[in-house]
């Protein structure tokens, strides 16, 4: 049984922190992060194509509501050194749609199934945020290939419940062979 | 005009940068980002997923902060990285107001680099998208 000692007295008699004694606690639930899970970390996807062109980068910056007209005229875009209309921030590029293979609603490659699922089923999802790194410039013109992984599964107790956060990098590829932006993801299920 | 390496200071504010979606615009977002989810511009569809209403993409509000980081900076400038979280929803025709902040001035190699703390504001004052920008103003 629980015998109740202050907490201090747990943290001095076992010389460890808060953290840990909290850490201790969520270990004792069941991970919902299986070895099959664990696998999948660092595996690389297929890799898929994504175009730039100008229709697309001009829809893009209209939608954003930018007002640089670099994202819109192509000679004011060369002027300012750019070889074409250059990305506006966030946009990575279209994914070439695929009636067979693309997603209806989100117009990228569908996914690979489901894959290993969770120890207790989550049935929400959560787009939990952005990360874009720029390693140059990505103009029209440009054909992109990208390739994903899983780079990390969390798992954490909040205000809604378990969430399993999982973070996936993609990295986007140049025709040149050049490495121009790492996108990473941040998906939460609950 | 886009800012200057030597008018930059840890603690200036970047010019705020007000967005309010209208419904028009997150359809135009759909289309320019590829994301059709109904959540984003069918009422009924979204209230059925439990929503109170049509939200605003989490995706539009990075790319609100990356308009936000590019009109200071200009062209001369570059975003090295940006990024942010989605902790809350925006909703159509709200203000959602775009603001940063200088953190760090610093220089690595021949790179003079600043770092920022972005964020969107919601009209009650909350941030709903809290993130952060590394950019180079050579």
């Amino acid at each position: 049984m629980f015998t109740r000692r202050p907490y201090s007295d747990i943290v001095r008699s076992h010389n460890t922190t808060l953290e840990e004694v909290l850490e201790t606690l969520a270990d004792a639930k069941e991970s919902l992060i299986t070895d099959a899970m664990r696998a999948e970390i660092g595996k690389e996807s297929s890799e898929w194509t994504c175009e730039v062109d100008k229709l697309a980068v001009r829809m893009f910056a209209r939608s954003v509501g930018h007002q640089d007209p670099v994202y819109y005229d192509e000679a004011a875009a060369k002027a300012a050194g750019y070889r074409s209309l250059p990305c506006p921030p966030g946009y990575l590029g279209t994914s070439v749609f695929n009636p067979a293979t693309s997603d209806s609603t989100f117009g990228g490659r569908r996914g690979e199934g489901p894959g290993p699922q969770p120890s207790r089923p989550l049935t929400r999802i959560l787009n939990g945020g952005t990360d874009i790194e720029y390693m140059d410039d990505i103009c029209a013109g440009d054909v992109l290939t990208a390739k994903s992984h899983l780079a990390q599964l969390e798992e954490r107790t909040g205000s809604i419940g378990d969430m399993l956060i999982s973070t996936n990098k993609t990295v986007y590829t140049n025709q040149n062979g050049k490495v121009v932006a790492i996108s990473t993801g941040t998906g939460i299920r609950y | 005009m886009a800012v200057k390496w030597d008018e930059v200071s840890e603690g200036m504010e970047l010019p705020t940068l007000k967005k309010n979606c209208s419904t028009q615009q997150l359809v135009q977002w759909a289309a320019g980002s590829g994301d059709f989810y109904q959540i984003h511009y069918d009422k009924d569809f979204a209230m059925g997923t439990g929503l109170s209403n049509i939200i605003v993409h989490g995706a539009l509000k990075n790319a609100f902060l990356g308009q936000l980081v590019h009109d200071w900076i200009g062209n001369q400038g570059r975003i090295k990285k940006y990024g942010c979280s989605y902790r809350g929803m925006d909703y159509p025709n709200e203000d959602i107001i775009c603001k940063g902040i200088v953190r760090k001035k610093y220089q690595e190699g021949a790179e003079k680099l600043v770092d920022l703390e972005v964020w969107t504001e919601n009209p009650k004052g909350q941030k709903t998208t809290p993130g952060t920008a590394t950019v180079v103003l050579n």
